[in-house]
């Protein structure tokens, strides 16, 4: 009985830290994010002092240009994140499926990029795909094309990149939930007359579609507001909704309307993700 | 479907099987017939290949030499989903994502059966294992037994002309056990389904099979029905791994007709049947069930043998009284009596010396001194 009495009195001591923590780093900045982006912008970036209220920005949103871009980033998006499923499931089946030891350096070789700068990963790959690049030299020297063929400042090059850049966060949800999935279950469902599509399709994907979804979220909330993947293998050809943000803190200097298109897509990720999770939660329980 | 000159038809064979898994090999040229609509068990050892010939006659593994025969067609290359058996797996193996309902009605989903047709045979399903009601929960909401009759239904629905078991009840309590054996066995007769069951319980197979087939080290031992296998057996391990045995090493030292002399110690000797052929001066190991052994203080009466020994433990387990006795060479004989009619009980103390009898052809005879126990 004392021990319960104790623990309830410190229980709401204990959320203190962390209570701290996310007012410090997340509520307080967004607050600041959002007054910003309900007052009038200042010259030379910031904001005008003393603040002047308005919803100017808000309403600039809506301009065809920025809905544009808007939607250029969502299609980009979907695309990365259906290429890194894609890719990727079949990966963590596989390194699932290997030998104990295989498994571990598999599972190395797709960390071993996190390990490496960003910035550094995409000039690298920047380099491979220009016109004296390593892909162009060997499709040249090997006779397969005339002429080095534009691989870069393109979308292709954008979604390479960001497909090269995320892969690992789809791999390593799905991997956890492939490594549970008991392989028994196959063969049951192969005793049962399954073909191994139909087998994968009834048993395996609604077993692993937690893996899958957890994958869908990593890589398409991040994608969707990227800046410097598209900067560097767009060229700046390739506006994306996150150039458009950065370049309004920097060399556009209207923090008022980057916090507005900033708050602006979060709020649709956020909407985004809920509806999203409660459709497939709703998948996994079939009939 | 293939017969014999009698006419038996048998719905499985494998026709020197082996399977060889990295260094081991896990059938040995197993040759094997089940007849149609029997209940016939694999019983072995774990490890002895019982379920290496189960996953091959399902297709989950592919024979590397020899070949196995379902209902008369080759299943060679014949991919699992493609053959006419079912499998009720040792995990149950049943989807926890699906319902009651879902789980037995997949097999006659993907054979594409009518929707009404689906729903009537998954509730007849049901109804057979004793489990209406629980169409809609999900495998994790079962007890174990329950679980256990789900994955029957899954399996027994789809009207296979084989049903495999791999261990179903191993993972049941043992009251639980007993009576999923007995209702197992009255299943298996209503529904004229032949059941290849494999166990490492040989009271199991002993109890509901028709036929056995008795495996280790990957090699069929012998098969035979469970009284056949249990009085005649056929191998040494045979006799030890089913019931218990005494073996006694001895020296054929004569022979007459069927009959061999054999000399267990120095002027002890017994008679027994031998079929192998033995010489005298070969080594064999006669084997003794307790139960066929009586007290007897008398001189030996004819076709009976006589050895003494003296009483070591004597040990009351209910309907049968264990008594220990050192024979012969120290060995250790362990005799059986049912509790009715065993006069002698209370007469028997630690010490005394006492005649063992036993009828000449109760024992079986194995060529060469016996290895250490379970060896192989």
């Amino acid at each position: 009985m004392k021990a319960g009495v104790r623990r309830r009195s410190r229980g709401p001591l204990l959320v203190v830290p962390s209570a701290l923590w996310l007012g410090l780093f997340f509520t307080l900045p967004l607050i600041i994010v959002i007054l910003i982006s309900l007052v009038e912008r200042g010259r030379a970036g910031g904001v005008r002092t003393p603040l002047v209220f308005t919803l100017e920005y808000y309403q600039r949103l809506a301009d065809p240009l920025y809905l544009s871009i808007l939607w250029r980033s969502v299609r980009i998006a979907l695309v990365v994140t259906s290429v890194c499923v894609l890719l990727g499931y079949p990966l963590a089946v596989f390194m699932s499926r290997s030998l104990v030891r295989v498994r571990g350096a598999l599972l190395l070789l797709v960390m071993i990029p996190f390990w490496t700068n960003f910035l550094v990963r995409t000039y690298a790959i920047k380099l491979m795909l220009g016109a004296d690049g390593l892909v162009n030299s060997l499709l040249v020297s090997t006779g397969m094309v005339q002429a080095p063929l534009s691989l870069l400042f393109n979308e292709f090059a954008v979604v390479l990149g960001l497909v090269y850049g995320y892969l690992p966060f789809a791999v390593l949800p799905m991997y956890a939930s492939v490594e549970k999935f008991d392989g028994r279950l196959m063969e049951a469902a192969a005793d049962l007359g399954a073909n191994l599509r139909r087998a994968f399709l009834r048993v395996m994907l609604p077993l692993t579609l937690p893996g899958v979804l957890a994958a869908v979220v990593l890589v398409f909330v991040p994608v969707v507001g990227a800046f410097i993947t598209p900067d560097i293998m767009g060229g700046g050809k390739i506006e994306m909704i996150g150039t458009l943000i950065n370049r309004q803190f920097g060399v556009a200097r209207n923090w008022p309307f980057g916090s507005a298109m900033s708050l602006a897509l979060m709020v649709m990720v956020v909407i985004g993700v809920l509806y999203y999770f409660r459709s497939g939660a709703e998948t996994e329980r079939p009939l | 479907m293939q017969a014999d000159a009698d006419g038996v038809s048998y719905i499985v064979e494998l026709r020197e099987v082996s399977k060889q898994f990295g260094e081991t090999l896990a059938l040995d040229h197993v040759t094997l017939r089940i007849r149609d609509g029997e209940f016939f068990s694999m019983l072995g050892p774990s490890g002895c290949g019982k379920t290496t010939s189960l996953r091959l006659m399902a297709g989950f593994d592919e024979p590397d030499a020899g070949e196995i025969w379902i209902g008369g067609k080759r299943q060679a290359a014949v991919p699992a989903h493609r053959r006419p058996v079912n499998t009720v797996f040792q995990s149950y193996a049943l989807f926890p994502h699906m319902t009651v309902f879902e789980n037995v009605a997949f097999g006659l989903e993907m054979a594409h059966v009518a929707r009404e047709a689906i729903r009537r045979r998954v509730g007849e399903a049901l109804e057979m294992v004793q489990l209406p009601g629980l169409e809609s929960r999900r495998p994790r909401q079962l007890s174990g037994g329950q679980q256990q009759r789900v994955a029957l239904a899954r399996a027994l629905v789809n009207h296979p002309q084989v049903l495999l078991l791999d261990e179903p009840l191993g993972a049941l309590d043992l009251k639980l056990r007993k009576a999923m054996q007995l209702e197992l066995k009255a299943l298996q007769e209503r529904v004229g389904i032949t059941f290849v069951y494999v166990t490492h319980d040989q009271e199991e197979a002993l109890t509901m099979s028709d036929r056995i087939g008795v495996m280790n080290g990957g090699r069929l031992l012998q098969v035979g029905a469970p009284d056949e296998i249990y009085e005649n057996p056929a191998a040494e391990f045979v006799a030890d791994f089913i019931g218990e045995t005494n073996f006694i090493p001895v020296t054929v030292v004569g022979r007459e007709g069927e009959l061999v002399d054999l000399e267990v110690d120095e002027g002890v000797r017994v008679r027994a049947l031998d079929e192998s052929g033995l010489a005298p001066g070969d080594t064999a190991t006669l084997a003794i069930r307790p139960e066929r052994m009586l007290f007897e203080s008398g001189p030996p009466q004819p076709g009976w043998n006589r050895v003494s020994g003296v009483v070591e433990d004597v040990v009351y387990t209910g309907a049968f009284t264990s008594v220990l006795v050192r024979g012969p060479h120290d060995l250790p004989i362990t005799v059986r009596r049912p509790n009715e009619n065993f006069q002698e009980r209370g007469k028997l103390h630690r010490g005394d010396t006492v005649g063992l009898a036993w009828r000449q052809e109760a024992g079986s005879l194995f060529t060469g001194r016996r290895t250490e126990k379970g060896a192989g």
